[in-house]
């Protein structure tokens, strides 16, 4: 187990390095000199020469790499221009925010999905399955920032039932904490949750057919615990992965659902950064996903192991 | 490991059509067959029909200029003389949505092309050739994939400045791993067929071999991806410009129009309704195309 681990983790270093070249080689995309533009209007040489010095604008190209590279090491991924502070400290800072955000979507994703497509498998061509199939596809085609607008209309102008918007930290008020947190979670949580649906539905599919289903069967096993026991089981490998690979969008919907319910997260971190035009932030950003992305993918393989015995022997 | 049944060579109109009449008709009517059967796959047609066409056909269309300010008619709700209702500057919304459709589908259509116009050469290289040449096209191909689709396409499209055109390109960039992805691994299947093996034996060009044999081959799964992707595409254009970096006002997109829309929520809920539902139902008509197609061209589905 822990020689497979190593094995990934070396694998994967390759990949780290190009990530970290692509994300320094974004700020080369910008147009003009973005020293000019930090300047501010007066363009006092002195102040341009001293960024110059300050962002290392006078090395070349691969000595500023490095030293990008070294800080990012160090956990120094530059300062914001807009708030002085160190990006590591502000994604710091509104992590805690979308991680709480993601579980409880999460929950919902796992709680509508996982169910949905156990049962549109087991009842395969009938009505049921028609129905969940039709509400899968919708909720992959619903832009999930409208389905948020949509919900804030019902639910907090008609109904006021719920806050349109905000974030409460759950150590200050833990019950409206969640409340707050319950529509972005359910909006974000829909979208997995149709994802979720349809490849327990195909991974279900493939394992009800298999001969230790139909012998699970032909001991005259309730039909109950053949599928959650011996089926559902088996499926839930392919499922484990796809979940880690959520993760992704996740992240990605965590932006827009953010912006909606005007929650202080990573995702509104990262729309404001790009509006200030704080390409630290954005760097930062583009880097802590990637590499979140990894790890994720990491520990899915890990989870194979506990899931699936006969991967340990070899 | 067991081969994997390729479409077969049939596919490719060039090749055997022309000598053999029998032959020439089956595959394509098979398909055609196939997809007309399929009920779901048609509702996608006709949706995707319905929108290209009212796209095109914007221009003639008797409606207002989507950009004409009318202060006299302020978020008015849907009546005779605007069917959809005003927005918060009393430009028609009906006009709007109209001509947000050419946004919503040139940006689907664009940046799909770009996806595909680098994803595939990319793959095939990748594929056909091995070694070194996929070490480095798979390797970049997997750093990029670990950054999600749309933090890639916000970062892209910051740094290249906000416009519809950029948000185009930032979405092409960021679908194309997974076509690199997707043709490489059809290219490696295909190529260990009998009839590449059989190409290589009469001593044809590799240049020929991937045009004729490898190329229509690969053609059906690339298709399917592509309309699927033409979904994606047009839900993250939409996001792109509900967070401002798409289309830029006064221009209409539908992601831009939510984005207004979402401060009128009390006020003028049909804002925020109608734009939504154009998404929502070209969205589903290329999810349903894409799934139609794909029962439709596999021939493991018979």
């Amino acid at each position: 187990m822990l020689a497979f681990l190593l094995r990934r983790i070396v694998v994967a270093i390759p990949t780290v390095i190009l990530i970290s070249i692509f994300v320094f080689g974004l700020q080369k995309l910008l147009p003009g000199d973005p020293i000019l533009a930090m300047a501010g209007e007066e363009r006092d040489p002195e102040v341009i020469e001293f960024l110059r010095e300050k962002y290392r604008m006078n090395d070349p190209v691969p000595v500023q790499y490095l030293a990008w590279v070294k800080g990012a090491l160090t956990g120094d991924l530059g300062i914001s221009l807009r708030t002085n502070q160190p990006v590591t400290e502000l994604i710091g800072q509104k992590l805690p925010v979308t991680i709480q955000l993601a579980v409880m979507a999460l929950i919902f994703a796992l709680v509508i999905g996982i169910p949905a497509g156990i049962l549109s498998a087991v009842k395969k061509g009938t009505v049921t399955d028609y129905i969940a199939n039709v509400v899968a596809l919708s909720g992959l085609s619903i832009p999930n920032f409208w389905l948020g607008i949509m919900l804030i209309l019902l639910v907090a102008v008609n109904w006021q039932l719920l806050p349109a918007s905000g974030y409460v930290p759950p150590g200050e008020d833990l019950w409206l904490s969640i409340k707050t947190m319950l529509m972005p979670a359910f909006v974000l949580g829909t979208a997995l949750a149709a994802t979720l649906m349809r490849h327990t539905r195909s991974a279900m599919l493939g394992v009800l057919k298999s001969d230790y289903v139909r012998t699970a069967r032909a001991k005259g096993l309730a039909e109950r615990r053949v599928i959650l026991k011996h089926a559902f089981r088996n499926a839930l490998t392919p499922i484990v992965t796809l979940t880690a690979l959520l993760f992704g969008e996740l992240i990605a919907g965590a932006v827009l659902t953010e912006q909606i319910f005007t929650i202080p997260g990573f995702g509104k971190l990262v729309v404001d950064a790009v509006f200030n035009r704080d390409y630290a932030v954005v760097q930062g950003i583009v880097l802590v996903t990637a590499l979140g992305f990894i790890v994720m993918n990491i520990l899915a393989d890990a989870a194979y192991f506990v899931l699936n015995p006969r991967l340990r022997k070899q | 490991m067991m081969a994997q049944p390729a479409t077969p060579a049939t596919l490719d109109p060039q090749t055997v059509v022309a000598d053999d009449p029998v032959l020439s008709a089956r595959p394509e009517n098979r398909v055609w067959k196939k997809f007309r059967a399929h009920k779901s796959a048609m509702l996608g047609g006709v949706l995707v029909g319905f929108f290209v066409l009212v796209a095109v056909f914007a221009p003639i269309l008797p409606i207002p200029d989507p950009t004409a300010t009318d202060w006299g008619a302020v978020r008015k709700a849907p009546s005779a003389a605007h069917w959809l209702g005003t927005d918060e500057i009393g430009r028609d919304v009906l006009a709007r949505l109209i001509w947000g459709a050419r946004a919503s589908l040139m940006a689907g259509v664009v940046s799909v092309g770009i996806a595909v116009a680098f994803g595939v050469p990319l793959g095939i290289l990748a594929g056909y050739f091995g070694g070194w040449t996929d070490g480095i096209i798979s390797r970049c191909t997997e750093a990029l994939l670990a950054v999600p689709f749309l933090i890639l396409a916000i970062a892209l499209a910051a740094f290249l400045g906000p416009s519809l055109t950029n948000a185009m390109i930032a979405i092409g960039l960021s679908a194309t791993p997974v076509f690199v992805r997707l043709t490489r691994g059809q290219v490696i299947s295909v190529k260990a067929e009998d009839y590449v093996e059989g190409a290589h034996a009469i001593g044809l060009s590799t240049p020929k071999i991937l045009s004729r044999y490898i190329f229509p081959n690969i053609l059906p799964p690339v298709l399917v991806q592509a309309t699927l992707t033409i979904a994606t595409a047009i839900i993250a254009e939409a996001s792109l410009s509900f967070l401002g970096l798409g289309q830029q006002p006064p221009a209409p997109s539908w992601g831009s129009m939510l984005n207004t829309a979402k401060n009128f929520l009390a006020q003028a809920p049909w804002m925020a309704m109608w734009p939504g539902i154009a998404i929502f139902l070209v969205v589903l008509g290329f999810n349903l195309l894409g799934d139609g197609l794909r029962d439709a061209l596999d021939p493991r589905e018979h």
